[in-house]
């Protein structure tokens, strides 16, 4: 993989985890991270529907599912830092403070906004996802035979 | 003679300050709030997400309690507040493959890999009112296990492995959007999905409920059921790459339907499919039904005139706010309309009794 791949995927995995991360949650770990920047807006937050879609039998051809509420904004901070941020539902500061972390995320300071929210944001985020799919678990039939017809 | 008024204004306001005290009731009782309707009502938030076609449970709580509960209303409201969106873009296709199932079961294979999981079912309770709830009680502590590793495959890949079922044409066509053009029949398969997602679920309940009972019969089973979160991926032109825009709750199935093959098609197992926003599996279950009888004609079926097979019948009355707006305007006032029917009865009625006179005499 080249370097500007590896860099791509970087940030593909923050953007991810910063759009579905929940706004009160966010807000509390920036909150630990000190002063932030003043920045300009390059695109103010809107909220808008994206139009999600499946496919025929999971595997065919796309079909139109319904739409989504996303909210997006684009803002650049002092040093030069363009941060852009596509999150779920309508909150407007959820957005504002994803592009702040992504901006912050290409300065110095990535690796302090690293630990303090990113990792932490994806370590509740897996402790949540394992705690459903340990539940699930214990709802898994375990089948045994009763009587056998051929005796 | 009609002569044409107009007025209503203060009954109108007044009318709605009553609706107000109305739907907060006796305020003894603590109000409700939006977080409660969105945990505690979350299959009544999933339906009004799925009809209403857009998917925000807190948008969804509050359009419940905004309509009282009646859920027709709460779609509308979602319908309306829609179309003031502006759209950003569309998703890529989600992988419903790579779900995080809380649920999957499937009617046809006791040993499919990955297990039957029932997940936070309905199924098997005794359908016993609980007073416990009626009650504040503690929870008890739900049971965990180690958690499943591996993957959950498709259910039909296994009969697609032996050329057993149909397969899906995997490709990257641009579906039709209902939302964006009006409805043309013939309709193709995607146009259908659009229309039958978003559709009532009484009525695409009911049409599935029709076939079962011998309208169009296709002998389905569940090949595979399951509920879970997916992650919504888009595209993202100033960025020049894809990134996850957030996640959803989805119900899926595919049915595998008896087929002895037709003029066109060798025997083999075909296909019906539902999707759907939320925790909905009795509405993916019917949409997968509707799905496979409306394809009558590309599998070279026969048309047996039933009305689950009747592509333009059934799209054209799955929508609740189209019907219910139709139906409802009625009521509204229609002076002038019943007049001229008053006038027109009353003369042909005079004609008539005149005739009848003559004819006596």
């Amino acid at each position: 993989m080249t370097i500007q791949t590896t860099e791509t995927e970087a940030r593909r995995a923050w953007m991810g985890l910063l759009a579905k991360a929940a706004p009160a949650r966010l807000d509390a770990l920036l909150g630990e991270v000190g002063d932030l920047p003043d920045f300009t807006w390059l695109r103010r937050p809107e909220a808008g529907g994206v139009m999600v879609r499946g496919r025929m039998g999971g595997t065919g051809q796309p079909f139109n599912l319904g739409e989504m509420t996303v909210t997006r904004c684009a803002l650049q901070i002092a040093g030069g830092a363009v941060g852009h941020a596509y999150v779920q539902g309508r909150d407007k500061r959820h957005a504002e403070q994803a592009a702040l972390v992504d901006a912050l995320m290409q300065t110095e300071r990535a690796s302090d906004l690293r630990r303090t929210v990113l990792d932490r944001l994806a370590a509740e985020r897996a402790a949540r996802a394992e705690g459903r799919a340990a539940k699930a678990a214990a709802t898994r039939v375990d089948f045994f035979t009763m009587v056998r017809g051929e005796d | 003679m009609y002569v044409a008024v107009k007025g209503g204004e203060r009954a109108i306001d007044n009318a709605h300050s009553w609706l107000a005290e109305e739907r907060r009731g006796d305020t003894d009782i603590a109000e409700l709030s939006i977080a409660q309707i969105r945990e505690q009502l979350s299959i009544a938030v999933n339906r009004v997400m799925a009809e209403g076609s857009l998917y925000d449970p807190d948008l969804a709580a509050l359009a419940i309690k905004q309509a009282r509960g009646d859920m027709i209303e709460a779609i509308f409201l979602i319908r309306a507040y829609r179309t003031t969106l502006p759209r950003i873009g569309h998703s890529k296709p989600v992988d419903t493959g790579a779900m995080a199932c809380d649920r999957r079961i499937s009617a046809t294979f006791k040993d499919a890999p990955g297990g039957q999981v029932l997940g936070p079912t309905f199924d098997y309770t005794h359908r016993l009112l609980d007073f416990k709830l009626a009650a504040e009680g503690e929870l008890p502590e739900t049971p965990k296990d180690a958690p499943l590793k591996g993957d959950m495959p498709r259910i039909t890949e296994f009969l697609n492995r032996d050329g057993l079922i149909q397969s899906e044409d995997r490709g990257d066509e641009t579906p039709p959007d209902m939302t964006r053009q009006p409805m043309e029949y013939p309709a193709n398969r995607a146009l259908r999905l659009q229309a039958l997602t978003r559709g009532d679920e009484g009525f695409v309940l009911a049409m599935a409920y029709s076939t079962q009972r011998g309208y169009a019969k296709n002998h389905p089973f569940v090949g595979e059921l399951r509920i879970g979160t997916v992650g919504v991926e888009m595209d993202i032109p100033e960025l020049g790459f894809s990134v996850e825009i957030g996640e959803l709750t989805l119900s899926e199935c595919e049915t595998v339907n008896q087929f002895t093959g037709s003029k066109t098609e060798p025997p083999q197992f075909t296909r019906g499919y539902g999707l759907v926003f939320g925790q909905s599996e009795r509405k993916a279950i019917s949409m997968a039904l509707v799905d496979r009888a409306l394809r009558w004609e590309e599998l070279g079926e026969d048309n047996k005139g039933a009305p689950a097979q009747d592509e333009e019948f059934v799209l054209s009355h799955a929508d609740n706010i189209q019907a219910s707006g139709f139906l409802e305007h009625i009521k509204l006032p229609h002076y002038v309309d019943f007049q001229s029917e008053l006038e027109l009865v009353r003369k042909i009625r005079a004609e008539a009794m005149g005739a009848h006179r003559e004819a006596a005499e």
